[in-house]
């Protein structure tokens, strides 16, 4: 497992960096690596907003389609692009080529309702057993 | 209740991740889908398939018998043959897809999909015709499919069997890694390859000789995930996405192991032959995205703009890098070359009919 200590993370396993009002979402290690080989990316344009709990873009794997889930809510103001066209990304730096969208937060406050990266270790841990 | 394979532990050992399949603690992937697909193209895999049925006819009319259950001709086969076949009900619809396996005239063991094991030995056990007897002989034997463009070459290093003297879709007794075994030259994969059947104790030895020897030259043990890409691009036919007991064999394309001319009835012949003089008004497509998106079983298929159609399967090609698809069309859309969408949550995605399989295998100088 790998979860790095300067995130906050969602039950369904998203990631979000804060830098002061922009927070940037990504799909954490676990799942990913749960996913698999990730073949397709689908994420929201700029300027769209997403709500949180929404879903706001969808995975898919050989195997099976995801969707991910909105840890904050906001307007997007810049996509991961490069995403779309090697998906593979994800797989391979999820933290950090593999970032998804940023987003200008419209609610600071629902970064309260997030995991750090302890109690996401645990979540996980307690997940899989 | 879940049940186990022989080789159960190890997939473990090998790192697999394990999904219920059909009541089946079985692998879905070790390293990755698309790395076990490429060994398969490019070297060869190794799949358990032990959660397969076998069952087994046995006594003086068992031809007869299996005649009755099955659509193909099992008449013409010959003694070490093996046959693809269908299981259709009074319905002229899909019971299941299997292969039928002849020992000799009073022997057959006829191989079924996991999923469909308990319901098939119920269904043949009632519709059992003269003197023959059927019985699940599924826990004797454990299967394992070698599967890939070396897998005969290696597997020649562990056998006493003359595999060039096993032609496709013929089988032989023999031993593997010094273990009875009977060999078949079967599988779903679209490569050479064989599927072994060996005793249940017998399996993981002979599993990790052929992974031993064939390690350093690509060969890979391969998850279900993988078995699905495989055959999704030879669009062969899976239980529960392309045929159904919804679905009646020669809309899904099977029309090949249905023998119609027969003097003899198989179950859901009468049906099958008032079917054909209606008409197919769908037919069973393979497709290839234009727009982005992977097709997925469900989807609606739209011919301009509205729903005609649905697919059964889809994914993204391993081998050819792009999305393709299989699924039910009108008739009349059903050529090469035709346009189609795929309503991919909502939005329309363009897709082309193309011809099938897919992925075509390279020519070797076998």
């Amino acid at each position: 497992m790998n979860a790095p200590d300067d995130l906050k993370y969602t039950k369904e396993h998203e990631w979000v960096k804060v830098e002061g009002k922009t927070a940037t979402i990504g799909i954490t290690y676990h799942a990913q690596s749960q996913l698999g080989d990730i073949v397709y990316v689908e994420l929201p344009g700029e300027g769209e907003t997403i709500t949180k709990d929404e879903t706001f873009g969808v995975v898919e794997s050989v195997k099976a389609v995801s969707d991910c889930y909105a840890p904050i809510s906001g307007k997007v103001i810049e996509v991961n692009d490069p995403l779309a066209e090697s998906p593979e990304t994800l797989n391979e730096d999820c933290y950090g080529e593999g970032w998804m969208v940023r987003v200008e937060m419209s609610d600071v406050s629902e970064l309260s309702e997030l995991m750090d990266q302890k109690k996401y270790l645990a979540f996980v841990a307690e997940e899989t057993a | 209740m879940t049940s186990r394979t022989p080789l159960y532990d190890e997939h473990l050992r090998l790192g697999a991740r394990i999904v219920d399949f059909a009541g089946w603690e079985m692998p879905v992937q070790y390293t990755g889908v698309i790395d076990e697909h490429r060994a398969v193209r490019t070297a060869a895999g190794l799949f358990d398939v032990s959660h397969m049925g076998q069952l087994e006819v046995t006594g003086p009319e068992a031809t007869d018998a299996v005649q009755y259950l099955t659509t193909n001709d099992v008449r013409k086969m010959t003694d070490g043959r093996a046959q693809y076949s269908i299981l259709c009900n009074e319905r002229g619809t899909v019971v299941d897809d299997i292969i039928v396996y002849r020992f000799s005239s009073t022997r057959y063991i006829i191989v079924v999909n996991a999923s469909n094991a308990a319901k098939d030995f119920a269904w043949c056990k009632s519709h059992l015709k003269g003197n023959a007897a059927i019985r699940d002989a599924s826990d004797e034997y454990a299967l394992i499919a070698f599967q890939g463009p070396l897998a005969a070459e290696i597997l020649a290093g562990f056998t006493d069997v003359d595999l060039a003297a096993i032609p496709s879709y013929h089988f032989r007794q023999g031993k593997v890694a010094g273990r009875d075994a009977i060999v078949a030259r079967t599988g779903y994969t679209g490569e050479d390859g064989f599927e072994l059947f060996t005793a249940p104790s017998d399996a993981t030895p002979i599993w990790q000789a052929l992974l031993e020897k064939g390690k350093a030259r690509g060969v890979a043990p391969a998850g279900l995930g993988a078995r699905d890409t495989l055959r999704l691009e030879m669009k062969y036919s899976l239980y529960g996405h392309e045929i159904t007991e919804e679905t009646n064999p020669l809309e899904a394309g099977l029309g090949w192991v249905v023998k119609l001319d027969t003097p003899e009835d198989f179950i859901g012949k009468a049906a099958i032959v008032e079917i054909k003089r209606k008409g197919l008004p769908r037919a069973l497509a393979g497709f290839k995205m234009t727009d982005a998106g992977i097709p997925r079983q469900g989807y609606p298929i739209l011919i301009d703009g509205k729903a005609a159609g649905i697919v059964t399967s889809g994914t993204m090609s391993p081998s050819l890098e792009y999305a393709i698809g299989i699924g039910y069309v009108p008739r009349d859309s059903a050529a090469t070359d035709t346009e189609i969408s795929i309503d991919i949550r909502g939005r329309a995605r363009k897709a082309t009919v193309v011809e099938t399989p897919f992925y075509k295998r390279k020519v070797t100088s076998e």
